[in-house]
C-alpha cells in the first residue's frame, strides 16, 4: 500500500510541476517575451483561467503526503522551514501580482507588478529545483528523525550542509531554465504574432541550455546520491524513465524545427515527467536520505496506519476522477489561442 | 523550549485569524451570488444578473486573499507542528487531504469561469457555475471544520505502540457530531457576515443616492437572508454548540462563563471581570440559575466551575477565553436586534427612507468579523492547554528543531506582507464600491482609458 501511495504522491507532484510549470515558466519570461502592455496582459490572460487550479496540485500533493506519510510530512516540512517560509511568501506575492495587477491602470501599477510577477516567479523556480535537490542529496535527520537546515553554510555537501549548496543551486538553476522552457512553448501555443514568434525564438535558444545542464546535473546526481546507481542495475527497467526524459528533449528540438508548438509542448511535459519520475525512481524506497544513512526516512518507516491508507485510497480515486473531469473542460473552454480584444472581462 | 512555543502558537494564532477573515465572507458570498443568479434566471430580470457581477469581483478579490493566505496554513500544521503532525497526520490529513482533492479543486476551476466565462456559459452554465462555487466553497468549511472538531473531540481513533494516532472510522471522523453543529454554526456565523458586507454597501449606497436600485436589492436580500441566520445562531446552532461544550469540555465551558465555584442552579454572567488570582468574577452583573436551565434545562442543575479541576488544567488564559465568548454572545444578540428591526422597516416598506436604520447596518461592517474571531478565540484557546483535547498537550505538538528565532522571523514576515495585503484589499474593493455596478439599462459602458476589470 505504501508502494502505491509512494507512486500517486510523486504523480501528483509531476502533475503539479506540469501544470504550474507552465505558467511559472510564463512568469519567468514574462519581461522578457512580453513588451507592450497589450502583450503582457495576452501572457496574463493565457493563464489567468487556470493557475489557481494549477497551484492546487501542490496543496493536494501536499496534502495528500500529510496523511500518506505523517512523519516525513513532519520532518521535511519543520526542517526546510525557512526556504518553505519564503517560497510561501513568494507564492503569497506572485498570485496577487497575477490578480491584482489588471484592476488599475496607470503608468505605475502594471509594470510594478509585472515586475513583482516576474522576479516572483524566477526566484520560485530555482527554489523548488534547489528543494528537489535538497531531497536527492539528504539531509543531517537527528535521532527523532527531525532535523534544521540553515540557507546556506559553506556551499559544499559535507556533513553540515545548507539548503543551497554548490549542487542544490545547480539543480535549482536547471528548474529554471527547464520550467522557462515549459512556459516559452505555452506562450507558443496560446499567442499569435510577435509575441509568438519571439517565445518560440527564446524557447529554441534555451533548450540548449536544458539539454547541457541536463547532461551536467544527473552526472553530478550519480555522485551525490549512490542509491540512484543501485536502484538502476537492481532494476533495469527504471532506465524507461531517463528514456522518456530523453525522447522529451529531443523531440522539443524536432518540433523546434517544425515550429509546431504543441507537440513541442507535449515533449517538454514528457521531458520534465521523465526527469521527476527518474528521480522518484532512483530514490525509492528512501523518501528522505539522512546524511547518516541509518536514520534515512523509508517509504516503509514514515507511512501512516494501513487502514487509514486503505480507506484514503477510495476517495483519492473517487476525487481525482472527479477533478480530471473538472480540468477537462476547464482547459477545453479555455482552449485556443488568447485574444485581446474578444471580449473585455478578465486580464 | 517555552518560549519557542509561545512564539509557535503566536504565529499560528496570527495566520490563522488573519485567513479566517477572508473565507468567511467567501462562504458568505457564494450563498448570496447564488441566490442572484436564482433570482435573474427565474425572474430574466438582468438586473439580478448586474448585481451578481458586482459582488462577483468582490468575490474575485476576497477569493485570492483567501486562497494566498490559506496556502500558507496548509504548510504550517509541518512547519510549527511537526511532532504533532508526526502522530496524528494520518488522521487529521485525511481531512485536509480531501479538502484539497474535493474542495480546492472544485472552487478554483469554477472560479474561473464564474469570472470569466459568462459568455460562453450562457445563463444556465453560469448558474451553474455560480452553484459550483457555492458547493466548493461550503465543502472546504465542512472538511476544515471536521479537522478542527477532531482536535476538540477526537473520535474513531486508537493508539499505536509508539504513542502515534491510528484512525480506525474514517466516518466517525468525518461525521464528528461536534463537528455537525460547529459546522452549522459556523457557516450560519459566515452567512451573517455575508449579509453585513452586502446590507452595508446597500446602504451606503441608498445613503449616498448613489446606485440606488443596487442598493435597494442589496439591503432587501441582506435583511432577509440575515433575519434567518441571526436567529439560528443562537438557536439551535449556538445553543447545541454549547452543550457540546458543557458534556465534552466541562473545564472550557467554566472558563467561558467565568465560573469558578461549582453552583447549583449557577447564573449567567452578563457582565464582570473574571479575576484569576482572587477566583471570582469581580463587578457581576448575573442573571440567576440561567446557566444551569440553558446548559441543562433544569434551573438547580449543578454547573462545574474551575476549582474542580488542578489550575494546571485550566486554559492558560481564562480572562480571554471569557471575554471572547462574551463578545460573540453580546454580537449575536444585538445582531439579532438589528436584524429584526430591519426586517420589520423592510415589511412596512419604510426601510429604504429610514436613516437610522440604515446608519446602523452601514455602520456595522465590522461585526460580524469581531464576532466570527471572538468565537474561534474562544474555541481554540478554550481548548487549552491540550491540542488535541485530552490526547495531547500543546506543548508537545511543536516542532521540536525550529528556533523561536527563526520563527520569529517568519512571523515578522507574515506581519509585514499581511499588513500590505491588507491595505491593497482594501484600496481595490473601495474602489469597486466606488465604482458600484453597471447601471441599469445602460450598455455595458467601458471607457478604455480607466475601466476596471473583473479581479
Ligand atoms: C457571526 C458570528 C457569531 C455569532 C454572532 C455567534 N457565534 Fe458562536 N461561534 C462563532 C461565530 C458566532 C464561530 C466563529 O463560528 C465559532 C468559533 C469556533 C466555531 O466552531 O464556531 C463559534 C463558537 C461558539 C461556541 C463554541 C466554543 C467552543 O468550542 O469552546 C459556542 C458555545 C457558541 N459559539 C455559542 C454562541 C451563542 C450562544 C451565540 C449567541 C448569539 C453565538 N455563539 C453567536
Ligand atoms: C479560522 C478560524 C481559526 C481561528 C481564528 C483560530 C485561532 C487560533 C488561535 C487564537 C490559536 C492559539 C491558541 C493558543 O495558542 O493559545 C490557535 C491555535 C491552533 N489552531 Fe486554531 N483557529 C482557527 C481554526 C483552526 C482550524 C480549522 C484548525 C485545524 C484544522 C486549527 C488548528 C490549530 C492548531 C493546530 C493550533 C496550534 C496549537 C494550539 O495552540 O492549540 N485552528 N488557533
Ligand atoms: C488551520 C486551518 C486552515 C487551513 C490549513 C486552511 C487552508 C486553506 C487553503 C490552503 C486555502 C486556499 C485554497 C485554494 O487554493 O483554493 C484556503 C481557502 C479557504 N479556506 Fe481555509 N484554511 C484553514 C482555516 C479555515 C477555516 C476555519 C475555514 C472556514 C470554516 C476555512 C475556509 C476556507 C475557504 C472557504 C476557502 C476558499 C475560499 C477563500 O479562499 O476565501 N479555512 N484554506
Amino acid at each position: 500500500m505504501e508502494t502505491i501511495w509512494f507512486c500517486l504522491i510523486a504523480i501528483m507532484i509531476a502533475m503539479y510541476v506540469v501544470l504550474d510549470g507552465f505558467d511559472l515558466g510564463a512568469g519567468i519570461l514574462h519581461l522578457l517575451v512580453a513588451k507592450t502592455d497589450a502583450e503582457r496582459r495576452m501572457v496574463l490572460r493565457s493563464i489567468g483561467p487556470v493557475w489557481d487550479g494549477n497551484e492546487v496540485w501542490l496543496l493536494a500533493a501536499g496534502g495528500t503526503l500529510y496523511f500518506a506519510f505523517p512523519a516525513l510530512y513532519a520532518s521535511s516540512f519543520s526542517g526546510f522551514y525557512l526556504p518553505l517560509m519564503i517560497v510561501l511568501w513568494l507564492l503569497i506575492l506572485r498570485a496577487i501580482s497575477i490578480e491584482f495587477r489588471s484592476h488599475i491602470e496607470g503608468p505605475l501599477w502594471a509594470p510594478f507588478w509585472d515586475a513583482v510577477f516576474c522576479g516572483a516567479s524566477i526566484l520560485l523556480a530555482v527554489f523548488f529545483g534547489a528543494a528537489l535537490g535538497n531531497v536527492v542529496r539528504g539531509v543531517p535527520l537527528d535521532e527523532h528523525g527531525y532535523f534544521f537546515l540553515a540557507l546556506w553554510t559553506n556551499f559544499n555537501i559535507g556533513p553540515a550542509p545548507g539548503i543551497l549548496d554548490w549542487y542544490t543551486i545547480l539543480v535549482g538553476v536547471a528548474a529554471l531554465l527547464t520550467l522557462a522552457l515549459h512556459g516559452a512553448l505555452w506562450l507558443a501555443v496560446k499567442t499569435e504574432g510577435e509575441l509568438q514568434l519571439r517565445a518560440r525564438r527564446l524557447g529554441s535558444l534555451l533548450w540548449w541550455g536544458v539539454a547541457a545542464l541536463t547532461v551536467i546535473v544527473t552526472a553530478v546526481t550519480f555522485r551525490v546520491q549512490p542509491q540512484v546507481t543501485l536502484n538502476l542495475t537492481e532494476r533495469a527497467w527504471g532506465y524507461v524513465f531517463p528514456l522518456i526524459a530523453l525522447a522529451g528533449l529531443a523531440g522539443m528540438r524536432v518540433f523546434f524545427a517544425r515550429a509546431d508548438d504543441r507537440k513541442g509542448f507535449l515533449a517538454s511535459c514528457a521531458y520534465i515527467i521523465g526527469m521527476l519520475t527518474s528521480v522518484v525512481f532512483g530514490l525509492y524506497p528512501l523518501v528522505l536520505p539522512a546524511t547518516d544513512v541509518t536514520r534515512s526516512l523509508t517509504v516503509h518507516n514514515a507511512k501512516a496506519a494501513d487502514y487509514g491508507l486503505r480507506i484514503g485510497f477510495i476517495w483519492w480515486v473517487i476525487g481525482m476522477a472527479l477533478c480530471t473531469g473538472y480540468f477537462v473542460f476547464l482547459y477545453r473552454h479555455f482552449a485556443g489561442k488568447v485574444k485581446l480584444d474578444a471580449d473585455h472581462e478578465g486580464y | 523550549m517555552d518560549d519557542a512555543l509561545t512564539v509557535h502558537r503566536l504565529h499560528f494564532a496570527f495566520t490563522v485569524t488573519y485567513h479566517y477573515l477572508f473565507p468567511q465572507l467567501t462562504m458568505g458570498l457564494a450563498l448570496l451570488i447564488l441566490i442572484l443568479k436564482t433570482m435573474a434566471l427565474r425572474t430574466g430580470n438582468e438586473h439580478y444578473n448586474r448585481a451578481a457581477r458586482f459582488w462577483a469581483k468582490i468575490f474575485g478579490i476576497n477569493f485570492a486573499l483567501g486562497v494566498v493566505t490559506g496556502i500558507p496554513m496548509e504548510f504550517q500544521f509541518g512547519t510549527n507542528w511537526a511532532a504533532f503532525s508526526k502522530a496524528a497526520g494520518g488522521v487529521i490529513g485525511q481531512t485536509l487531504a480531501m479538502e484539497g482533492v474535493f474542495s480546492f479543486f472544485l472552487e478554483s476551476s469554477f472560479l474561473g469561469l464564474l469570472l470569466f466565462g459568462e459568455k460562453r456559459l450562457g445563463p444556465r452554465g453560469h448558474w451553474f457555475a455560480a452553484l459550483m462555487v457555492f458547493i466548493g466553497s461550503w465543502l472546504s468549511g465542512y472538511l476544515i471544520i471536521a479537522t478542527d472538531a477532531w482536535m476538540q473531540h477526537p473520535v474513531g481513533y486508537t493508539l499505536g505502540p509508539k504513542g502515534e494516532i491510528l484512525l480506525t472510522d474514517f466516518w466517525a471522523l468525518l461525521l464528528n457530531p461536534w463537528a455537525l453543529w460547529q459546522y452549522a454554526h459556523n457557516m450560519n456565523g459566515a452567512v451573517l457576515t455575508g449579509c453585513f458586507v452586502m446590507a452595508s454597501v446597500g446602504a451606503f449606497y441608498l445613503l449616498s443616492h448613489k446606485h440606488v436600485e443596487y442598493g435597494r436589492t442589496f439591503v432587501r436580500i441582506a435583511v432577509i437572508v440575515g433575519v434567518f441566520s441571526s436567529v439560528l445562531q443562537l438557536f439551535p446552532t449556538g445553543d447545541a454548540q454549547g452543550r457540546m461544550v458543557a458534556l465534552h469540555q466541562p473545564v472550557t465551558l467554566a472558563a467561558m462563563e467565568g465560573l469558578f465555584e461549582t453552583k447549583e442552579g449557577a447564573p449567567l454572567a452578563i457582565l464582570g471581570q473574571p479575576d484569576v488570582e482572587k477566583r471570582r468574577l469581580d463587578n457581576p452583573l448575573v442573571i440567576p440559575r440561567l446557566l444551569s436551565f440553558l446548559t441543562y434545562q433544569r434551573w438547580k442543575a449543578e454547573v462545574k466551575g474551575l476549582s474542580e479541576v488542578p489550575q494546571e488544567l485550566w486554559p492558560d488564559n481564562v480572562p480571554l477565553v471569557y471575554y471572547s465568548y462574551h463578545v460573540m454572545v453580546g454580537l449575536g444578540t444585538i445582531f439579532i436586534a438589528i436584524l429584526v428591526i430591519a426586517a420589520w422597516k423592510l415589511r412596512r416598506g419604510t426601510l429604504y427612507t429610514s436613516r437610522w436604520t440604515l446608519w446602523t447596518l452601514l455602520l456595522s461592517l465590522p461585526f460580524p468579523y469581531i464576532a466570527n474571531t471572538a468565537g474561534w478565540m474562544t474555541a481554540e484557546l478554550g481548548r487549552q492547554p491540550w491540542l488535541i483535547y485530552g490526547l495531547m498537550r500543546t506543548r508537545d505538538g511543536v516542532s521540536p528543531q525550529v528556533a523561536a528565532g527563526n520563527a520569529w522571523f517568519t512571523m515578522l514576515g507574515f506581519m509585514g506582507l499581511y499588513t500590505v495585503l491588507s491595505i491593497l484589499f482594501l484600496f481595490l474593493v473601495y474602489r469597486e464600491i466606488e465604482h458600484g455596478p453597471e447601471p441599469d439599462g445602460g450598455m455595458h459602458i467601458r471607457q478604455p482609458a480607466a475601466s476596471v476589470r473583473a479581479a
